[in-house]
């Protein structure tokens, strides 16, 4: 009874938040709504007992992308009026998009899954089983290759990533921080000792 | 004896989930009271220590060696106004301060406190502690953005970047502990650490216990590395415009924090619960009284708590504050690979069955 309450609640929170995401005016509150629909949706799956996902999709999502996200949103003046421009020459690709978009995920939840039984129950684990191993035993056999080629993958933008942003311009004036740390206090001050002077 | 039976007969007559949630949050409050309480004594120790430090007397007033400072504090804190800026984003405004107490309080619920207890002894205690910390940084940037002020905004900026920066560090100096212990449990964390002083992880795991300890001071904005407040250039930084209750929670919020840390820091590294005097070459002190010096307990986590506090505090009255761009160095030119290359270390070592992790 108190999960069903749960999950509703839940559920409703996530609905409407990610309603919020694409329907508020200040792009901050966007995010922000963006960060409710992911805890909403780490509850749900809480909900379901699989604790280690659930914490991940916080730790990561919530607690490092959307950090970020909202860094560069606050830092970026973003002129909504004039994104809203050209909304009706944008309307049917968008539309398109998210024809695509359904048609996938209705292959994913219908077409994919029949023939398996749709309602019957989850059997909840006892005490002792931990999600958290039985995950980390799938992914490091079976899943193994798939797991280390989206590790690669992840590696390759994180390098694009840095390359991207190294430029090397002639002529910049910048600190060169490890001399900077390695100054010693003689390079910097001499002392002299001198006659104390009278006048 | 009647009411007693009264009051039996009510207890039975709930639901059973109704009584779990009312054990529960019967755990909660003595806990949450303790630590906002102990938040209170810190922010007069902290005074008095670093006034001791630097041969002053520190707070000295209100009551015996002014022992009712931080309740003075606080009343003048809660009778002032609470101003809310006219250009400001009212909701988040008020929220921000909120979103800075939630994890920092909500994070105990994990912590081991003596054997075999924490409120909620999860399996994946480690994983929780690492998501909650991390939503703390929330508080401070919609504190900053929320104020529509320059000062605010750009101590909200230098807060997030650090914390991001500092935060993938802590997590690897945890990954150490956790390929150490086996576990994400933490109170097995706690007892994969049991033996004397020098079975605790601090000592295999010494690089990880500093970067982690650093990286803590960073997270929480202490000195040397407040400088998301920086009086000196942005004024207050991002709690710049916020006035009586509304500061308070964020004052109470930063020393929650500080508290925090220093226990995780002495469940993860420094054997948590577990007793320093426990290993086998002490173990002729049994039956004396020094032998109670030998059992584990909730005493040894306070005592391990206030050991780091006064590191805290002893940091923020020796060390300047650092420059904003050699903290980013540090978190990300040298914390991360002295973790990264230590967690190597120990996966080899782990592989070839040596040293304390070989099991």
């Amino acid at each position: 009874m108190f999960a069903t309450i749960l999950f509703y609640a839940a559920a409703a929170t996530l609905i409407g938040a990610a309603i919020a995401v694409i329907t508020v005016r200040n792009p901050v509150h966007a995010v922000l709504s963006l960060i409710l629909a992911f805890v909403s949706s780490a509850v749900l799956w809480l909900l379901l007992e699989v604790e280690f996902l659930a914490i991940v999709l916080v730790l990561v999502y919530v607690g490092a992308v959307m950090v970020l996200f909202l860094f560069v949103v606050m830092m970026l003046d973003v002129n909504t009026t004039s994104l809203r421009e050209g909304f009706a020459r944008y309307a049917p690709v968008g539309a398109i998009v998210a024809g695509i978009v359904i048609l996938e995920l209705a292959g994913l939840i219908w077409w994919r899954n029949e023939g398996i039984p749709v309602d019957r129950v989850l059997v909840p684990r006892d005490a002792a089983y931990s999600s958290t191993a039985e995950l980390g035993k799938v992914i490091y056999t079976e899943y193994l290759y798939p797991f280390e080629l989206a590790a690669m993958l992840l590696l390759l933008a994180i390098v694009a990533a840095i390359l991207l942003t190294m430029r090397k311009r002639p002529g910049i004036k910048k600190q060169d921080i490890s001399a900077q740390v390695r100054v010693r206090r003689e390079d910097r001050i001499k002392l002299v000792s001198m006659e104390a002077e009278k006048d | 004896m009647a009411a007693i039976q009264f009051i039996q007969g009510l207890w039975f007559a709930l639901p059973d989930q109704l009584r779990e949630v009312i054990v529960i949050l019967v755990q909660i409050l003595p806990l949450t009271v303790t630590v906002i309480l102990c938040v209170a004594f810190l922010t007069y120790g902290e005074r008095k220590i670093i006034g001791y430090m630097q041969i002053r007397v520190g707070p000295n007033r209100v009551g015996p060696k002014g022992w009712f400072q931080p309740f003075a504090d606080t009343i003048k804190l809660v009778i002032k106004e609470v101003v809310i800026p006219a250009n400001s984003s009212r909701f988040l405004f008020v929220v921000a301060p909120l979103l800075a107490i939630v994890p920092a309080l909500a994070t105990w619920a994990v912590v081991p406190l003596f054997p075999g207890f924490a409120i909620a002894d999860i399996d994946a205690g480690l994983l929780y502690v690492l998501a909650l910390t991390s939503l703390s940084v929330y508080g401070i940037i919609l504190a900053g953005w929320a104020t529509n002020s320059k000062y605010a905004l750009l101590g909200a900026m230098r807060s997030a970047a650090q914390v991001v920066a500092y935060e993938i560090a802590m997590g690897f100096a945890l990954v150490g502990v956790l390929m150490a212990s086996g576990s994400l449990n933490l109170g097995k964390i706690v007892e994969a650490q049991s033996g004397g002083l020098f079975s605790w992880f601090w000592l295999p795991l010494f690089p990880l216990f500093i970067v982690y300890f650093i990286s803590g001071l960073a997270e929480t904005n202490r000195a040397p590395f407040d400088v998301a407040e920086g009086e000196s250039e942005i004024v207050a930084g991002f709690h710049v415009e916020y006035s009586g209750v509304a500061f308070a929670i964020f004052f109470l919020a930063e020393y929650a924090n500080m508290l925090l840390i220093s226990a995780l820091t002495a469940v993860m590294f420094l054997g948590g619960w577990l007793s320093p005097f426990a290993g086998d070459g002490l173990s002729f002190l049994d039956g004396t009284v020094l032998g109670l010096l030998r059992a584990p307990g909730l005493h040894w986590l306070c005592a391990k708590i206030a050991f780091f506090l006064f590191f805290f505090l002893w940091v923020r009255a020796t060390f300047p504050r650092y420059r904003y761009d050699q903290i980013m160095r540090l978190g990300w030119k040298v914390f991360i690979p002295v973790t990264l290359v230590w967690i190597v270390i120990e996966g080899v070592l782990a592989a070839l069955h040596v040293g304390p992790w070989s099991t």
